[in-house]
């Protein structure tokens, strides 16, 4: 920011640039202004009148006392926020505001940490010369996130303004005028958007509270412990309020490079999952199909006496892309001296032809600031606000900022800005993107995409955003963005292959958007069968994460995961589990699938209760510490690690503390630079039967994307907490003679369901949305694939 | 008897009720002429605001800018849409000019519209209209009709090349939506609340364009200027108060109405063309510019003339020249409690002042009419009402402070014995 100008406020001299308000430069230069409605964030509504202040011109006052979040600095104006009309108006503006709220601060949630509590101090009066009946304002149900008390309600809009501005959805808003102004959702519907629990926090009254934390815990009995979100690959900061070794609420920390001051509900809420019933708190035996409490010293001898017992080869591991950078690193470590190379973290990927291929430290491909700055961005393969919801938002505003974004998905996704969507099924996806790449007049450097090529007619569509392609070429801002589902898909190398043609054809970047928290550091973790700690190729890989499942292991390690929704193909992998000599699960959790398959569970802590670090999306590392400790016996991760690898007698695990382990991973990691570049040219494919069969798409719903998340009741409870169902295009479900409501039996291969069909438009023809990872869906096969549906019996 | 009357929105007036609206009866008065002399002779917009700086038009609609001086602020060689509005939302107590205007003389809207559009740079315009004129509408919407028809609207006007449309657009009963800003935003089809400015409308106005928003007399005070000159028309006024206005005389009068009379025509002319004090009772007091400003004693008025200066001189204001009269034996405390629980009804809730301050003042003022107010309510009153004036976005603060101000300074005895008492001194 250039300074420019030279104004005074309360006799102080202070620069600032043109444009700006007196309540921004006030706040830069920590002179306190007392406020309501305004929001840095937020648009200036100038509604509260909070914040007049005295100012003057030239030598001439304003008549009037202005707001000072809506008056622009000028040069050398003058201003007085203390001043005996300043602070008379901002006390006139005080009582008004009091004058019809309960003032029920005993009872109320907000009490403690409530702005209108802390300004009616110092400017608020004793006693109330109101003596009239006071309003009072009937309740909405806002749904299972956000409590309501709208007598509390001081008209502010910030959260109106949340929807219209932020969330991009007007979800609430202002109905009847004067003294009947109410705050509402005008539509009658519950707030559902993933990010609408931010308007607790905005909320500058007890009008929006949380409502799983309502009533547990004043503001004053909280300690705040830092943290970083360990679902999405935004990492974002968190501030977890804990009071006798339990989180109580989750806040957001702000950091502007990384969440801004947002979180999304699911950062915000996940926690009560710590607290879930189904918390494994005590390492676990299974002698002759009954589970039985035992201690940890007879756990870690049975688990390294079982992994001795089998030859290192025939151990496979499957790690959570949520995992700490720290525990990845310790299990491959493990897994490596006991001779196996089997590791992997992409348990939702399915096409590993592009191993060799493939860059080696994968990322973003910018930062998560510099999605703003795009002017072209195309996103392949991902449901964007539920995998990542505070880049959907980074989106949003690049779009609104005028940038062109479009989406080729399964399906059509629903976002809160304008954006051009190419929808098909898997397969004719390819075909789409093709189309693109012969918009751009590519030929393809391999077979498999010129044949694709061959195959495609470019539409106007193609050929407009292969021009705006080319021009976001010229100021370096366009980007061509993988998603989490394209992951999924039978033919991932070809679509990476087809991604990196067409960036590199239009000049444009290209990036990843990793499903989870720590999937970028994965690589660094050397997490993955085919790359070394610091991301180091290794040039005879492990066994990936499906083949791990289809030549059966004898023995499997678990970490932190459910068998039967954390993985690709839950059917595969429940098989190739069942028929394991040894199972030994590492998890916060007892699931079904755990309980059946496992033969040793052993309870590590969840989120919040270790320290770790998370390398999120842009390649930014991310540490904290733990903030409770963890239920029962359950001991941090890279704790166990440490015991199992001294037990195995293996070598590098004497470390005395998780800072130790750290130290050795950011040296380890000093030259790890990321690069989105192919390491080699793209193998050869055959390109598949286009007009195949029927094909289920599985997209992980938002609030099924861990265990965490999924053991998170009022998440659950949200609209958008989906179960499975069958969602087909009108066309579809009348071909195959469905209809609407009714139950269908699923099969994929030998894996069976069985749902109730939804018919939408928002479905192409050829595919049939089956949600993945939920309730309902722990028998299904792949996430994507060949699915044969008929109606179900009785 | 006041002469110079009906010489300029009212210059239909003479003419049969059912001919006046019509649009060859308003050819014949030489109605859409500077029009078509403007485009045929591709005048220079800079030349029409000039001679509209020199009449000292002073908007109508209550605030008195110069509307010479609005239109030029309008950044009019821009590239891209702007727009003319009218504001006929006519919403301010005892204000009923306007709809008058719709009804008899439609034409010289239409064409003042026209005009102003070109001198702006705008090919379009919205007349907003107040939703419970049904007449009015139905009025504006036929000779809309009729301008359409003849070509005297639309698209490339006389082969000028110069489009101009016009659209009429109804409220939905809400005052605040008279207030210029929170006109665009019910146009816009948002809830009608008062815009903060800066930016100001010629800067972002309706759907974030320019936009130049004047009152219907405004408006069509435009055509006779441009006809009979700036000059002639300053002549019929005052310095700096040209032209004649109309005044909508209320209250105890023997005829109320309409009357377009001269700016700076004495108070007491204007009563007597209203038929005097009805049944002949002695003047009280005087509202002299619709319901928002403060009051005037009566025998203070009398000596006052009806331009913008001199009722300010007086410590009120012209506003929209609604002259509310009361007459003696009226209860001020009734007067004012009405008036409060206007203001309080029709505050937009956008303000904390204006919005708990408004409910504040109605309920106080009804509880002391009701005969439960107590010594302390007049200090609290003059002290709530100063709270709200001049701490809002829009005026309507200030509109529901002053009279209760101005009441308290002048009719305070009475307050004080319905108090005391616990009921009114004017119980006849």
């Amino acid at each position: 920011m250039s300074d420019k100008i030279t104004l005074e406020i309360d006799g102080r001299s202070c620069k600032a640039a043109l444009g700006e308000m007196i309540i921004a430069v006030a706040d830069r230069e920590g002179i306190a202004i007392p406020r309501f409605c305004y929001h840095p964030k937020l648009s200036v509504a100038a509604n509260c009148r909070m914040c007049l202040v005295e100012a003057e011109q030239g030598g001439r006052p304003f008549p009037k006392p202005v707001p000072a979040c809506a008056t622009p600095v000028a040069d050398g104006m003058k201003v007085q926020t203390r001043s005996h009309k300043a602070l008379e108006a901002q006390r006139g503006t005080m009582e008004f505001l009091l004058i019809n709220h309960p003032l029920d601060c005993p009872i109320c949630d907000q009490g403690g940490e409530c702005e209108l509590q802390d300004v009616s101090m110092g400017y608020g009066e004793d006693i109330s010369r109101f003596s009239e009946r006071k309003r009072v304002v009937q309740d909405e149900d806002l749904g299972p996130l956000i409590a309501t008390e709208m007598t509390r309600c001081i008209h502010c809009t910030r959260c109106v303004r949340f929807g219209a501005e932020i969330a991009g959805v007007r979800e609430l808003g202002a109905t009847g005028r004067g003294e009947e102004m109410r705050i509402g959702t005008f539509t009658a519907q519950t707030v559902q958007h993933e990010l609408s629990g931010n308007i607790i926090d905005l909320c500058p009254v007890g009008a929006l509270t949380s409502k799983p934390y309502r009533f547990s815990a004043r503001a004053w009995e909280l300690t705040e412990r830092d943290s970083i979100s360990p679902h999405d690959s935004v990492g974002a900061n968190l501030q977890l309020h804990v009071r006798r070794n339990q989180v109580l609420r989750v806040h957001p920390r702000p950091n502007e490079a990384v969440n801004e001051t947002w979180i999304s509900d699911r950062d915000r809420f996940s926690y009560q999952g710590l607290n879930a019933a189904e918390r494994l708190d005590q390492p676990m035996v299974k002698r002759n199909g009954v589970w039985h409490d035992i201690d940890w010293t007879s756990a870690l001898k049975l688990a390294a006496d079982g992994l001795r017992a089998v030859e290192g080869d025939t151990i496979g591991c499957l790690v959570s892309p949520r995992a700490t950078l720290e525990e990845q690193f310790l299990l491959q470590k493990l897994l490596r001296a006991l001779g196996s190379g089997h590791i992997d973290s992409r348990l939702r990927q399915q096409d590993f032809r592009g191993d060799a291929s493939d860059p080696q430290r994968p990322w973003l491909g910018v930062s998560i600031a510099e999605l703003e700055q795009q002017k072209a961005l195309v996103l392949i393969g991902s449901d964007l606000r539920a995998e990542q919801p505070l880049l959907a938002h980074r989106i949003r505003k690049a779009a609104l900022a005028g940038a062109q974004v479009s989406v080729f998905n399964y399906f059509n996704v629903e976002l809160t800005h304008p954006h051009q969507s190419f929808t098909a099924p898997p397969g004719c996806l390819l075909v789409e993107l093709a189309a693109l790449a012969a918009a751009l007049e590519l030929r393809g450097s391999s077979d498999a995409v010129r044949e694709l090529i061959g195959l495609a007619k470019p539409e106007d569509a193609h050929h407009a955003l292969a021009q705006q392609l080319r021009a976001a070429r010229n100021d370096g801002n366009g980007l061509i963005l993988l998603g989490a589902l394209a992951e999924a898909d039978p033919d991932y190398t070809l679509i990476k292959a087809l991604a990196e043609a067409i960036a590199i054809g239009s000049g444009v970047r290209l990036g990843y958007l990793p499903s989870a928290a720590n999937s970028t550091g994965a690589a660094l973790a050397g997490a993955l069968p085919h790359r070394a700690p610091a991301g180091e190729v290794l040039e005879t890989p492990g066994l990936n994460a499906r083949e791990m499942l289809t030549s059966p292991r004898r023995a499997y390690l678990l970490w932190d995961i459910d068998p039967a929704a954390d993985v690709l193909d839950p059917a595969l992998a429940q098989v190739a589990l069942s028929d394991a000599q040894l199972v030994v699960a590492c998890s916060s959790f007892r699931t079904p699938a755990l309980e059946q398959h496992a033969h040793l569970l052993l309870p590590i802590s969840a989120f919040a209760e270790t320290s770790g670090t998370f390398v999120n999306a842009e390649g930014r590392w991310q540490g904290f510490q733990g903030a409770v400790a963890p239920p029962g016996e359950a001991r941090p991760g890279w704790k166990l690690l440490r015991v199992l690898g001294n037990l195995l007698e293996l070598e590098g695990f004497a470390y005395d503390s998780a800072r130790e382990l750290r130290t050795e991973l950011e040296t380890l990691c000093a030259n790890s630079s990321f690069d989105n570049s192919a390491r080699a040219l793209r193998p050869a494919l055959k390109v598949p039967d286009i007009d195949q069969q029927l094909m289920r798409v599985g997209q992980v719903p938002i609030y099924a994307s861990d265990m965490l998340t999924r053991h998170a009741a009022a998440l659950q409870h949200t609209p958008l907490g989906e179960s499975i169902a069958v969602h087909l295009h009108p066309e579809q479900a009348g071909e195959l003679g469905f209809a609407h409501g009714e139950r269908v039996s699923i099969r994929q291969g030998d894996a069976t369901a069985t749902a109730t069909v939804v018919i939408t438009d928002s479905v192409p023809k050829g595919c049939a949305r089956i949600p993945a990872a939920v309730p309902g869906s722990e028998t299904l096969g792949a996430q994507i694939g060949p699915v044969a549906l008929t109606k179900a019996r009785g | 008897m006041v002469e110079n009357q009906n010489t300029v929105c009212f210059r239909t007036m003479h003419l049969p009720p059912e001919r006046r609206y019509r649009l060859e009866e308003y050819r014949a008065l030489g109605g859409y002429q500077q029009w078509e002399r403007i485009l045929r002779n591709r005048i220079d917009p800079g030349d029409v605001i000039e001679e509209l700086k020199l009449s000292a038009l002073r908007g109508r609609g209550g605030a008195g800018f110069p509307t010479g001086l609005k239109w030029s602020f309008m950044p009019r060689q821009a590239p891209g849409q702007k727009y003319i509005v009218c504001n006929s939302d006519e919403g301010e107590p005892g204000t009923c000019k306007d709809r008058d205007i719709l009804r008899y003389n439609p034409h010289q809207l239409i064409e003042g519209m026209a005009i102003a559009g070109y001198c702006i740079g705008a090919t379009a315009g919205y007349n907003y209209i107040r939703g419970e004129f049904y007449e009015p509408i139905a009025r504006f919407e036929a000779a809309l009709e009729e301008a359409y028809g003849a070509g005297l609207i639309g698209k490339n006007v006389f082969d000028s090349g110069v489009d101009f449309d016009l659209y009429t657009h109804l409220g939905a009963g809400a005052y605040i939506c008279g207030e210029e800003t929170a006109l665009l935003e019910s146009i816009e089809g948002k809830k009608g609340q008062p815009r903060y400015k800066p930016p100001f409308p010629a800067q972002a106005g309706l759907f974030g364009r320019p936009t130049t928003i004047n009152n219907t007399e405004s408006l069509a005070s435009v055509p006779v200027i441009l006809e009979k000159g700036g000059q002639w028309f300053l002549d019929q006024g005052r310095p700096n108060n040209g032209g004649p206005k109309l005044f909508s005389v209320t209250g105890h009068v023997a005829k109320p109405g309409n009357f377009e009379v001269p700016l700076g025509t004495p108070f007491k002319d204007l009563l007597e063309l209203a038929g005097g004090m009805q049944d002949g009772r002695a003047l009280k007091a005087v509202i002299p510019g619709g319901s928002s400003v403060p009051v005037v004693p009566g025998e203070r008025m009398m000596s006052v003339d009806m331009d913008y200066d001199s009722i300010t001189k007086a410590g009120s204001m012209l506003g929209s020249g609604a002259v509310i009269v009361i007459a003696e034996g009226t209860c001020m405390v009734k007067v004012l409690a009405n008036l409060a629980h206007f203001y309080a009804h029709e505050s937009c809730g956008q303000c904390t002042p204006c919005r708990e301050g408004t409910g504040w003042l109605a309920r106080v003022l009804e509880r002391i009419r009701a005969g439960q107010g107590q010594a302390k309510d007049l200090e609290l009153l003059d002290s709530v009402a100063g709270r709200i004036g001049g701490r809002t976005i829009c005026a309507l603060g200030d509109a529901a402070a002053m009279p209760v101000q101005s009441f308290l300074k002048h009719y305070r005895h009475e307050f004080e014995h319905l108090i005391e008492h616990g009921k009114s001194m004017n119980l006849a």
